[in-house]
């Protein structure tokens, strides 16, 4: 017989697989020995993503650093979920200041290990969209214009959740949030993953929590680079997306498959991966589960926004070249 | 060691000395020549590792501050005017953790109208931020506190803020008596805090504290502050052993002792309070001065014995608070509940106009004669004022007002 690589996703769906895969790619969350650096017992909703995706986030950066590492973050549902004191999730050195200034608490816990000589630990800083792309975005633009020492992990939910589904610069076009009752405008909002690869900083990726084999890797690719990294992570919300908790990953998923969500991967300003579309999905699928888009569908099927939404996802597959297959 | 210098580089060159482990800097005049100086120090590695970070705003500046803190660092930063409120979410933050950073003050008006010069509107607007205040009446001052700042915030685990009058002081060239690296070493020992972020113990920092604790959260903070109330005349006094100068503490009074009248001021002016008092007392006048070096906390049991002779006093005060009038004179007023003892407030030297002798002699003479009002402008250029409110009294409506004085000064017709 000849020689059959083993395929990734061998069981025709898109679970991880890891017990096929050599030991050195397995998933860091598949070994007993991972750090569980955000432990069970905090309050997140159920089915949220954002816990998810920092779990696997930090876990892989921990394995990364040998457990030397320190944890900045900003305000937010994930501060307010994992440290409801005297519990605390968190199984590392982690500290919460403001809202908007993660990215500048971290900068100056890099600069206080430098100047102790403390070269061996590192630091990551954490938000959501609201404390990433708006509020602490002049403190994200600082630390990636001086190359500090830290990699800043966004968890991108789209709106501001924790006060209750407001909307952000990461709200989607036509998404309804508590502040966009007719959902948002088009032609708003920030693409910040574009904006931190135009500082040219050494890395900046995406990913979703629909691929955490996909965010480990890229968050050990950034933990191998010194200097300031980004990494946007999309993360779904069963309270504020409106959709089953048990659909967090799925959503997640078709974000990615319909070409919403560009998933790739930049060093210095410049693409250099990008996570194909395996099987391409028109918007509808994406936007139809989710209650924030329902006024798309009902009472009126409001097909010139979904066809506007679904330029986008072409306009994106065009530009990354998202169905192009891997040469 | 003496040296004829500037006051901010008399302050970098001081702070240096301290071995700051993280500088930010962000530049505000009349801020910008302490962290220049800082960063020549440090780029000439005189500070070994210390790391100087130019940061892109003044929120920026206070939140490196508080990360470098908070992962063990001795942190330092300057500001001034709008930057200090710029940072104002993060001063309450840093003295809510509990962080010894060490921050300079170089004291200037806050806009709008925009306005550069000196007064102390934006030292008081964070008068209530957590942070202790110290206000320096010389260069020699300025320096001495910032060495005695950092020994007090690492003793309490509070930050302090050395506020210095803007360009009065930063800019002026003084003599100054240096002190060698030895002494300062010699009396501030290394930053050992409690608890820092250590991957070998990992702690967590910065939760949420929900009503069941937070009074006994903000009361310990109170009482970490009354605290002080005994620390810092003690660390001045260590100081003076160790130093052979009397800088800092809680007060300085002068000429206090038979004074009916008292003058209470913060910073720079003092000086000039005091030639005028020296030419008062010379023709007989009763008249002593109570200078304030410790605003935050405020030293109501000193201040009180001080006052205790005084028939009345006159707080002069290079801040407003609008609507109510001075905002040191409330706490003078505070501190003599229960007393008949009338506090004449003066508000003078707003965005930076200057206090002269003999303006200062006219509100004090009219004072001893208590004939002063509870509430004076000093120079106050009452025509204009009255001009313009006459004419905003016939048509009620919004538009501009720093503009329309500026148009009367100069004779072009109001808008």
């Amino acid at each position: 017989m000849a020689f059959q690589p083993v395929k990734y996703y061998q069981t025709g769906t898109f679970t991880v697989g890891n017990r096929l895969l050599p030991p050195e790619v397995r998933a860091v969350q598949s070994s007993e020995r991972r750090s569980n650096a955000l432990n069970s017992g905090h309050r997140a909703c159920q089915g949220c993503g954002e816990a998810l995706g920092a779990r696997y986030a930090i876990d892989a950066a921990m394995q990364a650093t040998n457990n030397r590492l320190i944890a900045a973050n900003a305000t937010g549902c994930l501060e307010v979920f994992s440290t409801p004191y005297p519990e605390t999730s968190w199984q590392l050195p982690w500290i919460h200041s403001l809202f908007g200034n993660a990215a500048a608490v971290a900068t100056g816990i890099a600069a206080a290990l430098k100047a102790k000589g403390k070269a061996g630990v590192r630091v990551v800083a954490q938000g959501g969209d609201g404390g990433t792309t708006d509020i602490g975005f002049g403190c994200l633009s600082g630390m990636f214009e001086r190359n500090d020492d830290v990699l800043y992990l966004c968890y991108d939910n789209e709106a501001y959740m924790n006060t209750g589904v407001q909307r952000s610069s990461a709200t989607p076009p036509a998404a309804r949030t508590a502040t966009t009752t007719a959902g948002n405008v088009f032609n708003e909002g920030k693409n910040l993953p574009a904006i931190a690869m135009a500082h040219g900083i050494p890395y900046v990726a995406t990913a979703t929590i629909a691929d955490l084999h996909d965010l480990e890797h890229k968050v050990k690719r950034a933990m191998q680079l010194c200097g300031a990294r980004y990494i946007h992570v999309l993360v779904s919300c069963p309270l504020g997306w409106g959709h089953a908790s048990d659909a967090s990953i799925r959503i997640a998923r078709l974000a990615k498959e319909t070409g919403l969500f560009p998933v790739f991967e930049a060093e210095r300003g410049e693409l250099t991966s990008v996570s194909h579309i395996r099987h391409k999905v028109p918007v509808e699928e994406y936007l139809r589960p989710q209650r924030r888009f329902a006024h798309l569908f009902a009472p009126k099927l409001r097909s010139d926004v979904i066809a506007a939404l679904q330029d986008i996802a072409d306009r994106n597959i065009e530009r990354f070249g998202l169905l192009d297959r891997p040469g | 060691m003496l040296k004829q210098i500037e006051g901010s580089v008399a302050v970098a060159e001081a702070v240096a000395l301290c071995r700051p482990e993280v500088v930010c800097a962000y530049p505000i005049s009349p801020q910008t020549h302490i962290v220049e100086g800082l960063g020549r120090i440090v780029a000439s590695g005189a500070l070994g590792s210390c790391q100087f970070i130019n940061v892109e705003s003044e929120f920026a500046a206070m939140s490196v501050a508080i990360g470098a803190s908070a992962a063990g660092a001795r942190a330092y930063t300057a500001t001034a005017s709008q930057g200090l409120l710029f940072m104002a979410e993060a001063l309450f933050n840093a003295s809510g953790l509990g962080l010894p950073i060490v921050m300079t003050v170089a004291n200037r008006a806050i806009g709008a109208p925009i306005n550069i010069w000196n007064d102390h509107t934006d030292a008081m607007s964070q008068r209530d931020c957590g942070w202790i205040q110290l206000f320096a009446e010389t260069n020699q001052e300025a320096l001495d506190l910032h060495i005695q700042a950092f020994r007090l915030a690492e003793e309490l685990s509070l930050p302090v803020m050395v506020c210095m009058d803007g360009f009065i002081l930063t800019h002026a060239y003084e003599r100054v008596d240096m002190p060698t690296q030895e002494q300062v070493d010699h009396y501030l020992p290394p930053f050992e805090p409690r608890q820092v972020l250590d991957p070998a113990e990992p702690v967590s920092i910065g939760a949420m504290v929900g009503p069941e604790a937070f009074t006994e959260v903000r009361y310990l903070a109170h009482a970490k502050q009354m605290q002080a109330l005994d620390l810092i005349p003690a660390w001045a006094a260590q100081f003076r052993r160790a130093f052979g100068r009397n800088s800092g503490g809680l007060l300085h009074a002068y000429a206090i002792d038979d004074a009916e009248t008292v003058v209470v001021a913060l910073g720079s002016v003092l000086g000039t309070v005091k030639d005028t008092v020296d030419e008062m007392r010379s023709r007989g006048a009763k008249i002593g001065v109570l200078g304030i070096t410790c605003f935050r906390p405020w030293p109501l049991a000193a201040v009180s014995a001080m006052l205790s002779g005084a028939k009345r006093v006159v707080v002069l005060e290079k801040s407003l608070a609008v609507g109510v009038g001075g905002i040191v004179s409330t706490n003078v007023r505070t501190t003599l509940t229960g007393r008949a003892v009338p506090v004449y407030d003066v508000i003078a030297g707003l965005g930076g106009r200057p206090i002269t002798k003999a303006s200062l002699e006219r509100v004090f003479v009219d004072a001893m004669n208590d004939e002063l009002r509870l509430t004076t402008f000093l120079d106050l250029d009452a025509a204009v004022v009255e001009k313009v409110l006459h004419r905003e009294s016939e048509t009620r409506r919004s538009g501009p007002l720093a503009e329309n004085v500026l148009r009367e000064m100069h004779g072009i017709p109001a808008r």
